[in-house]
């Protein structure tokens, strides 16, 4: 199924930045309550869902811009298009019904194959729009539920979404979480009963295709008690030179002793400014585990959080972040303790290259009731020349002595004596520390689905080449 | 007398500007077994290194041909790729990439020629299963929590498999239990059964010679060869030690 992926020699960069040249049938620049009106009219939203806009656009107003990261300067709302539509019907669930180009955009991307090779389900987004949605029908029979969100807000599950959207990250959170209720487009419901044990990943791959497009998908996840569920998301982004805006929302909310697997391998074009909030809240021994690969944009703000609010409950973070030429990654997560026997562990890997930035950020909160709680955060950069950055802000705030916290930071370089050993067996000196850098990251790469891990190792090696003189 | 296929003279290399070598001399023909002996310190790793091109290791002067092209011009990958091999004492953990997969990268990059998985495989099996080694070594990542042993047993197995003209075991037989000697001596064996094969086993310990025709023998003391001889030198070695070339170094 992975045949033409698994070949890692194969890769080139042309690969991630192809593109086909759109005709946008309808686009909106700037942002102005006429234009989120003009949203909301277009997505036939509910009257709440209107008015939780406006709201949210009222926030965005009077919230300040973040000054603590990554300067987003570079960042012209005015120019940003808030919403593109391709041309596209709303929702298909036959491949045959999506567009040509669209189509072969998805088919170079893997996608109907994945789904072929039985992955549960596939939803991909080209734009803003939803153009391609399927579940598996054994999957469906268990009922569980993968669909758009946006037709879910119309269906049988528009009260529960009444209930959970933006209730985990409210607009008030901070400015992009405002923008993001304003304008939010397209992206994925998923709900899986209680005791449903999802065997095989769900799956979504996100990509961005206009120029000076904006993307504001919302991702809500709802796991009952008992049930499991691995649900992947993917992305990668032509390459473009207009700035670029992603500020996506995720909200999963995992019930007692429910086990949710969240994984993603970003890949954002260079010039991508990538804002984006997950959050988790975790029942009563229920677990939240990330698996999270940074790759691409100009600058990322990026930390997925778990609120563990009943008693046992545990989350687990592993994440990798390269940050080559330009970039500026500032990535990491935070764990809120607010229950007795609660534990936590962050497993996290950055690579910086080439004058890359690279900070890894965390936040790890112990309250009062989180007794016999335990945390254990891990940290290891690898800086790949001297001109690039590696920075690590750990920030731990415990107000329970009854707790047991542990933090660990490693920052090295490649060693000339690993990548001799490497080479005296034949290999180049490219390839050497390509294999060295790969290795570095399998803690996260050893997570993932075979085709995600050997895609990840692509990204990797792109990033890589060219390294040397 | 044997084609030449390395012939190194006045080596000199120097270790965090220290000199270490100081005018080695030494010839080795296609198809020939050379042991290096010398005590601690005397430079024996440096010269491996210096030939394999570490990059530790300063070259001061001399010449080394290979197969009569200028070794010392190449970088450490077309050493490689000309047929020159070291076994590593401590040969690093790499994450991420199985033994055989590496050693399949290593062989098309570095002959550049094209192997197909499943052949490659088969041979990979066949290797593991002389050396009486397990089956699921080459599926391991290279090298990631081997012990000494096995990890000296993987070098010895990219030995077979890489091929090369020349091999330099620099003490692959040392801190080794006897199952794992066992099998580096096998390695050995299998390695001569190519009659042009040569190499350079740098040792302290002489019963992994005994069962090996030996062409020459080298003394090193203090960076230059202070003696050569038959396999009857390594006997007298292991009998009177060193102390009388170090006299005659003064």
């Amino acid at each position: 199924m992975t045949d033409e992926k698994t070949q890692v020699q194969d890769v080139n960069r042309a690969f991630y930045d192809f593109r086909y040249e759109d005709r946008d049938s309808y686009r909106i620049d700037g942002l102005t309550k006429e234009i989120v009106q003009q949203i909301s009219e277009e997505k036939n939203d509910p009257e709440w869902m209107r008015e939780f806009r406006l709201k949210s656009l009222e926030i965005f107003n009077q919230t300040a811009m973040p000054d603590w990261g990554p300067s987003i300067e570079g960042l012209d709302m005015d120019h940003i298009a808030t919403y593109v539509r391709p041309n596209a019907q709303r929702m298909n669930t036959r491949w045959e019904d999506v567009p040509d180009d669209i189509r072969n955009t998805f088919d170079r991307l893997g996608i109907p194959k994945a789904e072929r090779a039985s992955l549960a389900g596939v939803g991909a987004q080209y734009d803003s729009e939803v153009v391609y949605h399927n579940i598996r029908e054994d999957v469906a029979k268990l009922g569980v539920v993968y669909t758009d969100i946006e037709s879910a807000l119309h269906g049988e599950y528009g009260d529960m979404i009444h209930e959970h959207f933006m209730k985990l990250v409210p607009p008030t959170d901070h400015k992009f979480a405002a923008l993001h209720g304003a304008v939010w487009s397209g992206g994925s419901f998923v709900y899986v009963p209680r005791g449903v044990s999802v065997e095989i990943p769900l799956q979504s791959y996100f990509r961005l295709n206009a120029a000076g497009a904006g993307q504001f998908e919302h991702t809500l996840i709802i796991v009952e008690e008992g049930a499991y569920l691995h649900f992947i998301e993917g992305c990668s982004a032509p390459k473009y030179n207009v700035a670029n805006l992603h500020a996506g929302c995720v909200e999963l909310f995992v019930a007692k002793n429910a086990t949710l697997r969240y994984s993603t391998i970003e890949n954002w074009s260079k010039n991508m400014y990538n804002l984006n909030t997950k959050r988790a809240r975790v029942e009563e021994g229920g677990k939240v585990e990330w698996i999270s690969g940074s790759f691409g944009s100009h600058v990322s703000y990026l930390y997925p959080m778990s609120v563990l609010n009943g008693k046992g409950a545990r989350s687990e973070f592993t994440g990798v972040t390269f940050a080559g030429k330009g970039q500026n990654l500032d990535t990491g997560c935070k764990v809120v303790h607010n229950a007795p026997d609660t534990s936590s562990y962050v497993n996290t890997r950055s690579i910086s290259k080439d004058g890359g930035i690279s900070t890894f950020r965390s936040a790890v909160v112990v309250n009062p009731k989180a007794e016999n709680s335990k945390s254990a955060v891990s940290c290891q950069s690898l800086m790949v020349d001297d001109v690039s950055r590696s920075d690590t802000i750990p920030a731990m705030d415990v107000r329970t002595s009854q707790a047991d916290i542990g933090h660990e930071a490693r920052i090295g370089r490649i060693s000339d004596e690993a990548v001799f050993y490497l080479m005296s067996r034949g290999v180049s000196e490219e390839e050497a520390r390509a294999l060295i850098v790969s290795g570095f990251a399998e803690n996260v790469s050893k997570e993932l689905p075979l085709e995600y891990a050997v895609e990840m190792n692509n990204l990797i090696r792109i990033e890589m080449k060219g390294a040397i003189g | 007398m044997a084609n030449s296929l390395l012939s190194v003279s006045g080596l000199r290399a120097a270790a965090e500007e220290k000199e270490i070598l100081r005018g080695v001399d030494l010839e080795i023909g296609e198809g020939e077994t050379h042991v290096l002996m010398g005590p601690n310190g005397a430079g024996k790793s440096t010269l491996a290194g210096a030939l394999m091109g570490d990059p530790r290791y300063t070259i001061l002067g001399g010449e080394v041909s290979f197969k009569g092209e200028n070794l010392l011009e190449k970088s450490v990958s077309q050493r490689a790729g000309a047929g020159l091999f070291l076994s590593f004492q401590n040969p690093v953990e790499v994450p991420g990439i199985s033994l055989e997969n590496f050693i399949r990268t290593a062989i098309e990059q570095g002959k550049g020629e094209k192997l197909r998985p499943w052949v490659f495989h088969k041979e990979v099996k066949e290797t593991l299963a002389a050396l009486s080694m397990d089956e699921s070594y080459g599926e391991r990542d290279l090298n990631v929590g081997f012990s000494g042993g096995e990890k000296k047993k993987a070098e010895i197995l990219q030995m077979l498999l890489l091929k090369p003209s020349l091999a330099i075991l620099d003490e692959t037989d040392s801190g080794l239990d006897v199952d794992a000697v066992r099998t580096v001596s096998r390695g050995v064996e299998e390695f001569r059964k190519n009659e042009k094969a040569s190499l350079l086993i740098i040792t302290h310990n002489a019963a992994i010679l005994s069962a090996l025709k030996v062409d020459r023998v080298h003394v090193l003391v203090s960076g230059r060869i202070v003696k050569e001889g038959g396999p009857e030198l390594i006997e007298e070695i292991s009998r009177d030690g060193f102390s009388r070339f170090e006299v005659n170094e003064g």
